[in-house]
């Protein structure tokens, strides 16, 4: 019996560590990404604008690595982690910010606004509350389909929780039980705006109450608690307990893009434990687990960035999309659509 | 037998039912009750499960039928008036419209919007959306005007692989009667010739057909053969078959129940100009709705929307030109 409980433990020890270190992993990957990109975009040899994960990447992990293949992910700009996790390439990521022809948008649409919608990732339009119903569709198709066992989880904001969007999904996950997973990153800003001109609740996960669905508030500095946290409401979801609400608190550690040096955020803010920063924040745990050592994370970073290297120099050879070569055609149904301005 | 067109897009929603597993209805007050025109009625009883009532909430409900297309669903969404779908028009323009461009996965919806003034219905009940529709690109804008076309166009629209913007006029709902469901149709994107003249074109679409029918009756008995091209859909827009019927009568009058900035009627006097100039002898010429909201007292209804007299008047100041 003692046998069975040490080995229990022991393996629950060993599960920890290698969902703590796939984790920071993907949290390295995102982080590392994200900055070669932003030095991309500062080298003018990118149009739009770049939009980094600093500070969200526990808890976006989180969202990736308890999702299984066959559900249903629908990011917000700064879940780089988590799509990793969930399966996306970095090849995906480079393109669509570079606007690869070879890329799943094709230059069509670009940096975060990228997916694959056919296996689960679909992509954002910027009016973020919108993909919540999306991700409803999805699995109210599924349950009319008698799919079972699959979840959906959207990502949003501060920000998009002040939208009717974000209320009118919510309040529609709730009346039809779907297994929604609807995660909203307080990040303490949109855009500029703070939480007390955005909401007036004392928390966030209050509101699940007023929807009928069940509420989870977890720190989203905190690797372990993101990743306990997330996974419970995954698995609620996925037991057929209807839509989960998980809020966490953290602190966007950039500007909103890389154009904004967020000159805003209240410097108290980044002194307070909202400012820690999550992947620090994760070595520490896994060097003080003794779940790798230094200079284990060291080598990790160095294959991390070479990876990330080979992916933008690939990227950068590829071609641009040619406009004589674009179909400009906004239907699938050929025959029906508009030829009229597209003959000049 | 006789069939409304309220019957008919009934009937053609059953037999989507009936054919294809993939499609399901969903809307406001679309189950049980068989919704507020009665278009879906016994459906949610002859179809358990898949006829379903859906919260006030335009924007969750066209996004989940995004969603569901995407998971190879072919959802039907009932707006329970046009004018509604503004509140669903994010979806509509942003989510349905751009889905196939951006990630090459089509997006096939049914959006049926009951469209149109009727007497009595004042400004949020009675709106045409057809111009704002077409405007965007990725959509697909039908407007059905003769039962047969309620019937095949909406089998064809929920059979097409892209989002379908389907306007539905209320007026016709009950006063338009055929005596069988049609076994074939023209084609979604091809106009039709619903009436053959030589002395001038009527171009209509909607129920507005049949207030130019009413007018080229009445100019008729003064000696005028007036031509009615019947669009069916505004988007794609059969410019073919307008500018060769401009060919024939070398004079345009377009007719459309919108609001007179831009739209329809504003597209084909520009197609026409354009691409048939030397075929006009007359400046080519639309009416439309007054530059108002659509008014609630039956006599400023009346006097809003264009109308058998009114198109005649309008006809009858271009043939002397």
């Amino acid at each position: 019996m003692l046998q069975t409980v040490i080995e229990a433990k022991q393996s629950n020890a060993a599960a920890a560590r290698d969902i703590h270190l796939a984790a920071w992993r993907f949290m390295l990957l995102a982080r590392m990404l994200d900055d070669k990109l932003a030095a991309v975009w500062r080298a003018g040899k990118m149009h739009g604008g770049v939009f980094l994960s600093r500070g969200q990447e526990a808890l976006s992990v989180s969202v990736g690595l308890s999702l299984n293949k066959g559900d249903v992910f629908a990011p917000l700009i700064r879940d780089a982690a988590g799509r990793l996790a969930f399966g996306e390439s970095i090849l995906d990521a480079v393109r669509t910010y570079l606007g690869s022809a070879l890329g799943p948008m094709r230059g069509r649409d670009g940096n975060v606004h990228r997916g694959r919608p056919r296996e689960g990732l679909l992509p954002m339009i910027s009016h973020l509350g919108a993909m919540i119903s999306v991700v409803n569709g999805v699995l109210f198709a599924r349950r009319l389909k008698n799919v079972s066992g699959t979840v959906g989880a959207a990502c949003v904001g501060d920000g998009a929780t002040s939208t009717g969007a974000f209320h009118e999904a919510l309040n529609q996950a709730a009346v039809e039980k779907l297994p929604l997973v609807l995660v909203v990153a307080d990040n303490q800003y949109a855009y500029s705006t703070p939480t007390s001109r955005q909401f007036a609740c004392a928390h966030l996960a209050d509101k699940a109450q007023g929807y009928g669905v069940q509420g989870h508030a977890v720190d989203g500095t905190d690797l372990t608690a993101c990743l306990k946290t997330v996974g419970q409401a995954v698995a609620r979801a996925r037991d057929g307990r209807g839509p989960q609400l998980v809020v966490a608190s953290l602190l966007r550690l950039c500007g909103h893009g890389e154009h904004d040096d967020a000159g805003y955020v209240d410097p108290k803010l980044k002194q307070s434990p909202l400012g820690r920063d999550c992947l620090k924040v994760a070595e520490e745990k896994i060097l003080r687990e003794k779940w790798a050592d230094a200079s284990q994370l060291a080598a990790w970073r160095e294959e991390v960035v070479r990876e990330i290297e080979e992916s933008v120099a690939q990227v950068q050879r590829e071609p641009a999309p040619d406009p004589f070569a674009e179909e400009w055609r906004a239907i699938s149904t050929g025959h029906l659509s508009e030829g009229h301005e597209a003959e000049h | 037998m006789s069939i409304t067109y309220l019957d008919a897009i009934r009937e053609a929603q059953a037999r989507a039912l009936r054919d294809d597993p993939r499609v399901f209805i969903y809307g406001q007050d679309v189950g049980a009750f068989g919704g507020a025109f009665k278009a879906t009625k016994n459906l949610a009883r002859e179809f358990p499960g898949r006829v379903l009532d859906a919260p006030i909430s335009e924007d969750a409900i066209v996004g989940l039928a995004v969603g569901a297309a995407i998971e190879g669903m072919r959802p039907i969404i009932e707006m329970q008036f046009a004018d509604f779908s503004t509140t669903g028009f994010n979806q509509i323009v942003n989510q349905a419209a751009t889905l196939y461009w951006r990630t090459n996965v089509p997006c096939p919806i049914t959006l049926r919007l009951p469209v149109g003034g009727t007497s009595g219905s004042g400004p949020f009940h009675s709106q045409c959306m057809e111009a704002v529709y077409a405007h965007y690109p990725g959509l697909i804008v039908l407007t059905p005007a003769t039962v047969e076309d309620a019937y095949s166009m909406l089998l064809e629209a929920v059979a097409l692989d892209d989002p379908v913007i389907f306007c539905e006029h209320k007026l016709l709902y009950r006063h338009l009667k055929a005596e069988q469901l049609p076994g074939e149709a023209l084609p979604v994107g091809r106009a039709r010739i619903a009436r053959e003249g030589r002395d001038l074109t009527m171009v209509a679409y909607s129920a507005m057909v049949h207030e130019a029918l009413e007018a080229a009756r009445e100019l008729s008995a003064e000696g005028w053969e007036i031509e009615v091209v019947d669009l069916r859909s505004v988007k794609p827009l059969d410019t073919d078959t307008v500018v060769a019927s401009v060919a024939r009568t070398g004079r345009l009058l377009c007719v459309g129940e919108a609001w007179p900035w831009g739209g329809v009627t504003a597209e084909i006097v520009s197609r026409v100009s354009s691409e048939g100039y030397g075929l006009l002898d007359a400046p080519p010429q639309r009416l439309n709705a007054r530059d108002t909201p659509v008014p609630y007292h039956p006599n400023l209804w009346a006097a809003h929307r264009p109308t058998a007299r009114s198109v005649a008047a309008a006809a009858r100041n271009l043939l002397r030109q």
